[in-house]
């Protein structure tokens, strides 16, 4: 039985409209008036227990709200929602005690005081006793490399080391169900690579089910098998990635280091043209006539290096965006 | 929830949070600087007692409007609360989000923070008192032990009113964003009716029974008047203040219901 199973879920806000200077903040001042937003529209998927699922979508398509509503912050504004055999906003205290949700740009930790204290806040709120609470502090900083920073006010962490105490107080009650928005924000490569090794651990040691929303498209390459791509509110991919890299192109990428430089026009018979330059070329060649054209290649040009790969997902999906393609 | 488990989140919530209120100390010690209304009300009243008039018509000598006014900065300090201000910040910068997610009602962090605040303010508030002895000490007194124990019983009964009567504002952060807006209408009432500026004897018959079916008169002037050990002028203080509690508890999980349902988490 799925651990999530959303059904033509749907959410719709009022958002005040306001036109800017003196005349609209009067005309404002005596006629409000607003309108509605559909954040989620009719979104319906569900996840199985112990699976990592990247959460895809441009800014604003509902990938947030959707969490809210997972998390029961929010309450759906149609559709039916099961989360973990509970209707999330409802808020009962083992749904509670079953979720966590991180948000990148937000903090739960007392900004003045170490995350010691916060973690001891968080350990009564939850039920765990001292040594409980300490040995679960200890697991997870060993799993995070955190040490004395955890007495130190979270005021003076650095960002990346603020996020992992975030992490530490949001998994202490050991969840099994995670949503993570945007955890690896602003952090820098060696970071966000450090979260993403804690996150993979933690879904192995735990079987936790993980639904996670990043800009970073390496942390929904290294974590998550599927994905779901979501679009104006609406759902239009689940899947795994390769599969959605297929779908949204038809071609694959072929780099070439050439012995010397050709214009464009002598290499237009082999593929498109991405990129040229110098020796340096990048071709996008139709997925059907790959093995004929690097033959082609090969054959007819003298090349020095030649990869295959598929287009970058996040070009692909950003072309998407751009597009406004929903099929 | 049982009783140790809940004791334990109290305890850890509270030493926390009075962490945390240590931190900002010298700001507390200017809030507490701040409530001196009381004292500049009694340095009126006594020019007009001076004058032959005024007091003396509330049958308070000059030891006994002293006593007043002190007991009125001690019961205001603490029974003040701030919880529409808190709670309008973090619902607006997305904080609320984390506590809401955790099995623990919201609210019960923000008691905590108040009760670590008091505790924070008691030796900025003592130090105040023990200068006013000083200055004045023909004022100086002992409560009786009974007065003491009924006093402090009425601050904290005092506080529940005002914080349940913020936190029922604060609850229509859900509706309207700024819910300290509505706190503001109460100021007025608050300072004239919770014998805060005078006492309410001071006002006439029609106001003050007027004033009796309001909460205020019992947010300051009935703990004050305890404290100060000054002839009582209320019936039934104790029970009026209880019933203000049932009213406005059940009021509050019943505004909390409703407004959760429209929380958007805005900012998170």
């Amino acid at each position: 039985m799925p651990i999530v199973c959303a059904e033509r879920l749907s959410k719709t806000y009022r958002v005040a409209q306001k036109q800017p200077g003196l005349a609209g903040t009067l005309r404002h001042f005596f006629w409000r008036r607003s309108r509605s937003v559909e954040a989620v529209r009719e979104l319906s998927f569900s996840i199985e227990a112990g699976e990592m699922v990247g959460f895809l979508g441009a800014n604003g398509a509902g990938k947030t709200t959707t969490l809210k509503m997972l998390s029961g912050l929010v309450h759906p504004s149609g559709g039916s929602l099961m989360v973990a055999g509970h209707v999330p906003q409802r808020r009962q205290a083992n749904f509670l005690r079953s979720i966590t949700l991180v948000m990148g740009q937000k903090q739960q930790l007392i900004w003045d005081l170490p995350p010691m204290d916060s973690f001891r806040v968080n350990a009564a709120v939850y039920g765990l006793d001292d040594s409980e609470a300490k040995r679960r502090i200890n697991e997870l900083a060993e799993m995070l490399e955190l040490g004395e920073e955890l007495t130190r006010p979270v005021r003076k962490l650095s960002l990346g080391e603020r996020m992992k105490a975030e992490l530490l107080a949001a998994l202490l009650h050991r969840p099994s169900l995670l949503f993570l928005d945007e955890p690896t924000l602003g952090l820098d490569v060696n970071a966000q690579a450090r979260v993403r090794a804690f996150l993979a651990d933690y879904n192995r040691r735990y079987g936790a089910t993980v639904l996670l929303t990043s800009h970073y498209m390496a942390d929904i390459t290294a974590l998550c098998p599927r994905v779901l791509l979501i679009h104006q509110g609406a759902l239009f991919y689940d899947g795994s990635l390769e599969a959605l890299s297929q779908r949204l192109s038809p071609c694959r990428l072929v780099r070439l280091e050439l012995k010397t430089p050709l214009p464009a026009s002598a290499l237009a018979s082999y593929g498109a043209v991405e990129a040229i330059d110098g020796r340096d070329v990048r071709l996008l060649i139709e997925r059907d006539q790959l093995t004929a054209t690097v033959a082609r290649l090969l054959g007819d040009l003298e090349v020095l290096d030649l990869e295959v790969a598929d287009p970058p997902i996040e070009d692909l999906i950003g072309q998407l965006f751009q597009q406004g393609v929903v099929q | 929830m049982t009783i140790a488990k809940g004791l334990r989140i109290a305890r850890v919530l509270l030493s926390s949070q009075y962490a945390y209120m240590l931190e900002y100390r010298a700001e507390i010690a200017l809030w507490a600087l701040s409530g001196v209304v009381p004292f500049i009300m009694l340095a009126l009243w006594s020019q007009v007692d001076a004058s032959g008039a005024g007091p003396q018509a509330l049958g308070l000598n000059r030891l006994q409007l002293s006593r007043y006014f002190l007991s009125a900065f001690i019961v205001r300090q603490f029974s003040i609360a701030w919880v529409v201000w808190a709670f309008e910040e973090d619902a607006l910068q997305g904080r609320l989000s984390h506590a809401l997610l955790q099995p623990l009602h919201p609210l019960w962090r923000y008691l905590s923070a108040h009760l670590a605040e008091q505790a924070t303010r008691l030796p900025f508030v003592a130090a105040l008192v023990g200068l006013f002895f000083l200055l004045q000490p023909d004022t100086a007194w002992l409560p009786s032990l009974g007065q003491a124990l009924s006093a402090v019983l009425a601050i904290w009964m005092a506080f529940a009113i005002n914080f349940l009567l913020q936190s029922a504002i604060a609850i229509l952060c859900f509706w309207s964003e700024r819910a300290s807006a509505l706190e503001r209408l109460l100021y007025i009432p608050y300072l004239f009716l919770s014998g805060l500026v005078a006492p309410l004897e001071v006002f006439p018959p029609g106001v003050r029974a007027f004033a009796l079916w309001t909460p205020f008169p019992y947010l300051i002037a009935f703990p004050a008047q305890l404290l100060s050990g000054n002839p009582l002028t209320f019936r039934g203080g104790f029970a009026a203040m209880a019933a203000w509690i049932a009213l406005l508890l059940p009021l509050v999980g019943l505004l909390w219901k409703a407004g959760v349902r429209r929380y958007s988490a805005m900012g998170a």
